[in-house]
């Protein structure tokens, strides 16, 4: 009786389900193409994983809020590309410059997206969706519709992302660095905190002195932040910045999101479930080809992953709402 | 309201609600009016740059390239006005323009073709609604994965193919002209339908009852509403709407990729919002979008007449759709700062 209780309230644990959901996974494609699990492979897997949980992050912040940011596709391609073009320019500038200075873009055009939200008013959802033409556009604009290509790129520039620390790529250590550091932004600091009040409850937020302005700037340029981060990582790793970089990512982020249990009313989610969320995704990516399913599946399956996830996660809040609901009359 | 002429003194000024100046005022912080004035001033400029704007032949042929997207923004108004958004409604189409390219190729006519797609879409909504009126999951998260949903199983069994053979007379829908003037068929029903929603939410209950959704689901559940029911079937004609706007663009351009209206979801909430209906609900009429879609739809006629980059286009597009939130919201300030000034003249 004891064990499946102990059982149930694991289950219960979205990170823990998640994870008995990866093992699942890994342990079905293993079966059929037993090189899946080779080492080489996982760290295959996870490089490829990286961007995506980095950018499901700052995305995780504004969903808490209750908001959504569909723009991060666009920064990553207007920040990537003003790195490309300013690397392809000027090749002898350190790479680490170039890094900081995409880093910066991203930044400041999610500090566009705060102050339109922050200070005018105006629901994420039609500031992103309208930032995300217009940073798109403004790509194509810097870029003069031309592609910088790996020939154009700088060794150094590369390397930002591909090479080697203690046996594991750059990309993958900038993964964990930046994995903690919202672990402990989300847990432990008081801003990190006032993100979770702020999507919980607006009012009484408003009420214990958290000021729903200076959060909702923060998350977006935080978003921005990351996406400037893997914009630069994206055209360094591919070794090629095009003018459709990342077109459809807003919503790849989103579905991490939703995977890894966060509800997209706000106000409840981890930075560990993104994590998970993020790499069970990059896992089905990866598993399609080894077990000969056409490429063209993705699409279908990622979405039908998407609402069963949701599914799952509506029809738990249920359970736990009845469970309340029983508590209190009994 | 006070009486018909009520003089009212305040900081020294006078301020009479019937005066000329002050229903001018109201008229003219009216989003329509904005609309219809920036309208106005679109044709007078961009005819005066190109002689080839203000063309009877070319003004209504221009009309094809928008049509699809005007017939799918109608029942999203009642979707957004309500508090809700689909985001899949392009991948409706792909979906609906999937099954009748399907359809086609097994010898289905013209008849047969236009049932199966108004189902199919009418379906694809429906699965939307249950979702989030069932099951109470938010529209946002729900449409998102129908997004891909939808398109995939377009995609997973086209894969990079396409159905390219449709009857002769399916070509009518959207390439036809009524009669023998040169009045695109596709605009002729966009204007009929566009009629009948409109009537739907200005002059019925149903229409009320949108508002009343929109403005405070709670309060609309309490004054007897059925809010959920009343949700799924905005759902459900999005869905028909989108079967009808996938027939019209499957007849237009006489193929069937996965790939078809790609992005079409945010171009459409585009117009919606550009033409006044508030994302946060309760607000917004059929004549405001309808304005903004002929609106948005010449501009780009005439830009691209011009030569201007498509580029450029979106990011007009997106400034737009950013400026269409943060005006009305400045102007509603400057109204509550008016109302206020009104009401504190009153006490004293």
């Amino acid at each position: 009786m004891r064990l499946i209780r102990i059982l149930r309230a694991a289950v219960a644990r979205r990170e823990i389900s998640l994870i008995i959901l990866i093992g699942v996974l890994l342990a079905l494609v293993t079966m059929r193409a037993p090189m899946f699990l080779s080492g080489n492979n996982i760290q295959r897997i996870v490089n490829d994983t990286v961007i995506l949980i980095m950018v499901s992050l700052g995305q995780l912040l504004v969903i808490l809020t209750g908001g959504i940011d569909l723009s991060v596709g666009s920064i990553i391609a207007f920040s990537g590309m003003s790195a490309s073009l300013i690397n392809q320019a000027h090749p002898a500038i350190p790479a680490a410059l170039i890094l900081f200075i995409g880093v910066l873009v991203g930044t400041a055009l999610g500090m566009v997206n705060g102050a339109v939200v922050a200070f005018g008013k105006v629901p994420p959802i039609i500031t992103t969706l309208g930032t995300m033409s217009i940073f798109r556009g403004f790509t194509f604009v810097i870029s003069k519709g031309q592609w910088v290509t790996a020939h154009e790129m700088s060794q150094s520039y590369m390397n930002l992302p591909h090479g080697d620390f203690l046996g594991l790529t750059n990309l993958i250590w900038w993964g964990v660095l930046v994995s903690v550091v919202m672990m402990y932004f989300s847990t432990y600091t008081r801003s990190g905190r006032e993100v979770y009040a702020i999507g919980g409850n607006t009012t009484a937020a408003r009420f214990v002195g958290v000021s729903e302005r200076k959060i909702k700037f923060m998350i977006f340029t935080i978003s921005g932040f990351l996406s400037g981060l893997a914009g630069v990582m994206w055209t360094a790793r591919y070794a090629a910045a095009v003018n459709e970089t990342a077109t459809g990512f807003e919503l790849q982020t989103v579905a991490a999101c939703v995977i890894g249990g966060v509800s997209i009313a706000g106000g409840s989610g981890t930075v560990a479930g993104v994590i998970l969320g993020g790499l069970f995704i990059g896992i089905i990516n990866n598993a399609l080809p080894v077990i000969n399913l056409s490429p063209f599946y993705q699409m279908f399956i990622q979405g039908s992953i998407v609402l069963l996830a949701m599914l799952i996660n509506t029809l738990a809040d249920r359970r736990q709402e009845k469970m309340l609901l029983n508590r209190r009359r009994s | 309201m006070a009486s018909a002429k009520s003089p009212l003194m305040g900081s020294g000024r006078l301020i009479d609600e019937n005066s000329f100046k002050e229903r001018m005022i109201v008229l003219f912080t009216k989003w329509e009016t904005l609309l219809a004035l920036l309208f106005v001033l679109e044709i007078v400029v961009f005819s005066n740059i190109t002689p080839y704007f203000l063309d009877y032949f070319n003004l209504m042929n221009a009309s094809f390239t928008f049509m699809e997207k005007a017939v799918m923004a109608l029942p999203m108004i009642f979707v957004i006005m309500s508090g809700d958004i689909d985001i899949s409604i392009a991948s409706i189409i792909a979906l609906v323009s999937f099954a009748m390219g399907y359809a086609a190729e097994a010898g289905v006519d013209t008849a047969g073709l236009i049932m199966i797609g108004l189902s199919v879409g009418i379906l694809a909504g429906m699965f939307n609604g249950f979702f989030i009126t069932k099951l109470g999951m938010p529209a946002i998260a729900v449409t998102l994965a129908t997004q891909s949903l939808f398109r995939g199983i377009s995609q997973a069994v086209l894969e990079d193919h396409a159905y390219t053979t449709y009857p002769e007379s399916f070509a009518y829908f959207g390439q036809g002209y009524v009669g023998d003037s040169l009045i695109p068929f596709e605009l002729v029903l966009f204007l009929v339908l566009a009629v009948i929603m409109g009537f739907i939410l200005h002059k019925t209950t149903y229409g009320r009852q949108l508002y009343a959704i929109g403005n405070s689901k709670s309060a609309a559940r309490f004054a007897g509403i059925y809010v959920d029911r009343v949700r799924f079937i905005n759902f459900a004609l999005n869905g028909l709407f989108c079967g009808i706007a996938a027939i019209l663009l499957t007849s237009r351009i006489g193929s069937t990729r996965p790939n078809i209206a790609l992005n079409w979801d945010i171009e459409t909430i585009t117009l919606v919002v550009l033409g006044g209906v508030s994302i946060m609900g309760g607000r917004g009429t059929v004549p405001g979008v309808t304005v903004a879609i002929f609106l948005l739809g010449y501009l780009k006629f005439g830009m691209g007449l011009l030569n201007i980059s498509a580029k450029i286009m979106i990011i007009t597009t997106g400034v737009l759709l950013i400026i269409a939130v943060l005006l009305p919201n400045f102007l509603d300030l400057i109204k509550a700062k008016r109302k206020l000034r009104m009401q504190q003249v009153r006490q004293s």
